[in-house]
């Protein structure tokens, strides 16, 4: 017998004849569950707990935004995803496009990618491998990372998030969910920011234009 | 287990640096689990609906393991069953030699380092680095874990400072600030994370309904190795399935808040089979039974195997946190450990373990899936004594000996006399090992029914 | 029921009860059948033997409108972990018993609080007090607040909070002398916190757990005495 009918064979005989199987209570509060107050405020302030650097702006002022978040970081070169053409002011971004290999992207050091969206309760955001996002290792190498946030598409809750994802679960694209920059606490409990991820997340909320 | 709990918590009770380093680090992390519950007012149907959930996914197991096999092939992974430790390290080394890698870079994983993996990829040439700094942390100082979470929740930052002066940071100047350790760990590791061309995890979560894989993590070495390897290996205990993507919404709120204290980690990844021009080029997906299957066959027992390895059991538990994980003997320390060692690798080789606990219930109070860890001690108990001891013990012999007692009113007064006088069965239960550290009190001069007797004339 | 422990060696808990109960106007009758619950065996991992007393306890009690008893680790064998023991060993019937019984039993300060509908039950106790929530009451009986109303009732007692209050005291039945050391360090922890709280008396709703307290406090000569809640509710000092 294979390991694995020898397997689902235990499984099943251990399992008996009718395991219990009770329905699910989904009395938590769900997708789509109502909300008072402002969700894109409450992203800034959740976001801004984990020491991610949160800045909001409008469409037209991105470009300077994204300038001066990078000035601050001496940053000069960024990577950017193929698809999205990001202007940033004072500073060359360079697509990914031929794929930047890890060694480059390491020593270009600083990225600017965007986002499938955010959690408020949780000042999450999330970049599901798409256009706006680009591939994984690119928000992940260089040490500072300046994520882009539309406000349209910040949602409340993780269930939210879950339900707006299910499409990218389905085409089986990767997530990333991401809360503040990349940490440790194994010394002591102690929280150290930036271990193996970016140690500077930068976020930029973008309301757009009416 | 060489020795039983007792003697090796005996051992670590005495080790006053590590009970210092154990009672700070689990109150802080206590703290902030419980103001991150506090925050979600639903909390107690967060835990309901996963109860539920998990009881669901065992109940379907067969299934549901078909359908993740089925859609991580679709999505151009390779699954692998293995029934033990043995099947399962040669399916991750058959890996390695596949790609002539010599070097492995490893995320934190408890089922690797359950079966031995690191240990198995050695014997055959191939050097596994694991990544996480507390792994890291304990693989250089030849140690292990002794905390699901922390595993180097043992070790304070002087002994961290020292261990990597002599081995990582060799000649480099170092204090003990946790900054520059974990800056040492980042120099040490970026470079592997850059050229290492396999990686080995562990899943949180597998979904059967669409094939995605889950890690959470906080450091960034677990994307490191989900991502930048051409090859990624993730070892999976069947235990681990939830049936549907949805089913995320409960398990990525509970998860975090409980283990760590945060709303989210700092990294939750989600990845299914292979994903043309982003990450691994191939992927493994390693399906475990090693002694699950056993757990499961106990009705009762089975609840362990709901476990997501949260660790809050451990930061509340009054035992484990004056003791350590290292007395438990196993990967899996702790109230979940007492009750998922011994089923998982047998009675016969813990049979001291589900002992280890004052059925104080804290466990339970904080378990985000609602494990009885208590309920499931107390019949553990039950099954080493009938299953596992030989006919006669001299335990064996006094409970009987005081069961009969009770069993008569005439039996037991006249042992409650015998007790009066220090001797006979009542006495021989509680004087013991008591005296060491407690008086016992002085017999009274009636019984209560005694007393009852002559009141009611 | 008036379990082993207090019948044995702590009758003046028994005897509290009983005055408590009669003066809130119950008829108290005590059968003099009954002997031990079986919660000692069961908890250890003798199943059979627990079981047979606790079914030994159902037909003692199998006639009382209600069974009320000053522990509440007992209660607590009683009413949930024998079932579930039973339910496991395929034993039906005295599933059924038990259930039977569990409407019943009440721990003492869910009869006085829940049934009677009392808080001030009469007593007077002119001293500093500090409340310990043992386990079982705290995390499987659920009482709550409903030992601290009663004593907050009782004339003149200064009710102090005790440091750490819900951290178990060690004792946990067989584990105190199976991992003697683990529950003395417990034990340690909880008489220091005692000591700080500056009370006089440490009081509990179970027996088993005062005696672990006591039996430390006695030892290291704090001057700090043990009483069992029932005892204080029957204090007119």
């Amino acid at each position: 017998m294979s390991a694995r009918d020898d397997v689902l064979a235990r499984v099943r005989r251990a399992l008996g004849p009718s395991p219990s199987a009770p329905e699910v209570p989904r009395g938590y509060h769900q997708a789509g569950a109502s909300r008072d107050g402002d969700a894109v405020a409450r992203f800034c302030e959740r976001a801004a707990e984990y020491t991610a650097t949160v800045t909001r702006c409008g469409d037209d002022a991105l470009a300077a935004v994204l300038g001066a978040r990078a000035r601050a970081h001496g940053v000069t070169r960024l990577a950017c995803p193929a698809a999205t053409a990001w202007a940033v002011d004072g500073a060359e971004t360079v697509p990914d496009d031929p794929p930047l290999d890890p060694r480059t992207l390491d020593s270009i050091g600083a990225v600017v990618t965007g986002s499938a969206l955010a959690i408020a309760d949780t000042g999450t955001v999330v970049l599901d491998g798409g256009p706006a996002s680009g591939r994984r290792a690119l928000s992940l190498v260089p040490d500072v990372h300046l994520c882009v946030v539309r406000a349209a598409t910040v949602v409340w809750s993780v269930p939210d998030a879950i339900a707006a994802l299910a499409a990218d679960g389905a085409r089986g694209r990767p997530v990333t969910f991401i809360s503040g920059p990349s940490a440790t606490s194994d010394i002591e409990l102690q929280r150290v920011e930036g271990v193996h991820g970016p140690r500077t997340l930068e976020i930029v909320v973008v309301d757009e234009a009416p | 287990m060489s020795e039983g709990f007792p003697q090796a918590a005996r051992a670590a009770l005495a080790d006053t640096q590590l009970r210092r380093n154990l009672a700070g680090a689990t109150a802080t992390i206590r703290a902030r689990r419980a103001a991150a519950v506090a925050e979600c007012d639903d909390w107690q149907e967060l835990r309901d609906a996963a109860e539920a959930i998990k009881t669901r996914t065992m109940a379907r197991l067969p299934e549901l393991l078909e359908m993740l096999e089925t859609r991580v092939t679709e999505a151009g992974g390779t699954v692998h069953w293995a029934r033990d430790a043995a099947e399962a390290n040669a399916a991750v080394a058959a890996v390695a030699a596949a790609h002539g890698a010599d070097e492995v870079i490893k995320v934190k994983s408890i089922a690797t380092d359950e079966i031995g993996l690191n240990e198995a990829l050695a014997a055959r040439g191939v050097r596994a680095f694991e990544t996480d700094l507390a792994e890291l942390i304990n693989q250089l100082g030849d140690d292990w874990s002794s905390h699901i979470l922390v595993p180097a929740i043992h070790r304070n930052r002087s002994e961290i400072r020292r261990l990597f002066a002599r081995t990582i940071a060799k000649g480099r100047p170092l204090t003990d600030a946790p900054e520059e350790l974990a800056e040492a760990a980042r120099v040490y590791l970026r470079e592997r994370f850059l050229s290492v061309p396999m990686a080995v995890s562990g899943a949180n979560f597998a979904i059967a309904e669409t094939g995605a894989v889950c890690v959470v993590e906080s450091e960034g070495n677990g994307r490191m190795c989900t991502t930048l390897p051409r090859v990624l290996v993730t070892v999976m205990g069947i235990e681990k399935l939830l049936p549907r993507w949805r089913d995320l919404e409960v398990f990525l709120q509970i998860l975090p808040r409980s283990a760590t204290g945060e709303p989210m980690s700092p990294y939750t990844s989600l990845w299914t089979g292979v994903h043309p021009g982003d990450g691994p080029e191939e992927f493994h997906l390693v399906i475990l039974d090693n002694g699950r299957t056993d757990v499961l066959a106990d009705e009762l027992g089975r609840q362990a195997l709901h476990c997501i390895r949260c660790s809050a059991c451990l930061n509340v538990c009054p035992v484990y946190t004056r003791v350590g994980g290292h007395a438990y003997g196993s990967v899996y320390p702790g109230p979940i450990g007492a009750i998922l060692t011994p089923q998982l690798k047998g009675l016969h080789a813990a049979p001291t373990l589900p002992f280890a606990s004052t059925l104080c219930g804290a466990c339970l109070e904080v378990c985000p899936v609602k494990i009885d860890i208590p309920s499931v001690l107390v019949h553990l108990r039950g099954r080493v004594v009938r299953e596992t001891r030989g006919r006669v013990t001299r335990e064996g012999v006094m409970m009987a000996a005081v069961a009969k007692a009770f069993g008569s009113r005439r039996r037991y007064e006249r042992a409650q006399r015998l007790a009066r006088l220090g001797h006979g069965p009542l006495a021989d239960q509680v004087m013991g090992r008591w005296t060491a550290m407690r008086d016992l009190p002085e017999p009274p001069a009636q019984t209560f029914r005694s007393w009852w007797r002559e009141r009611q004339g | 029921m008036i379990t082993c422990l207090a019948d044995t060696l702590f009758p003046r808990a028994g005897q509290a009860t009983v005055t408590v109960l009669e003066h809130l106007g119950c008829d108290v009758v005590f059968p003099a059948e009954q002997t031990c619950c079986g919660q000692m065996h069961g908890n250890t991992g003798y199943r059979d033997d627990g079981l047979g007393l606790a079914r030994r306890a159902c037909r003692v009690f199998a006639d009382a409108e209600r069974v009320v008893c000053p522990s509440a680790s007992c209660v607590g064998w009683l009413r949930e972990t024998a079932p579930m023991l039973a339910a496991a060993a395929g034993d039906d019937a005295l599933v059924a018993e038990l259930r039977g019984l569990a409407p019943r039993m009440r721990e003492l300060t869910e009869l006085i609080i829940d049934d009677l509908g009392v808080e001030d039950v009469g007593a007077s106790f002119p001293h500093t007090v500090t409340y310990h929530p043992t386990c079982h009451s705290l995390r499987g009986l659920h009482l709550g607040e409903r030992p601290v109303r009663l004593l907050r009732a009782v004339r003149g007692l200064q009710l102090v909070p005790l440091p750490s209050a819900e951290e178990c005291c060690g004792f946990g039945g067989t584990f105190a002398l199976k991992n003697a050391d683990v529950s003395m360090a417990m034990l340690a922890d909880k008489v220091r916190c005692v000591g700080d709280s500056g009370a006089e008396v440490a009081t509990a709703v179970d027996g088993s757990c005062l005696m672990q307290i006591g039996g430390a406090l006695s030892r290291q000569r704090t001057g700090v005495r043990t009483m069992h809640l029932a005892e204080i509710l029957a204090a007119r000092e």
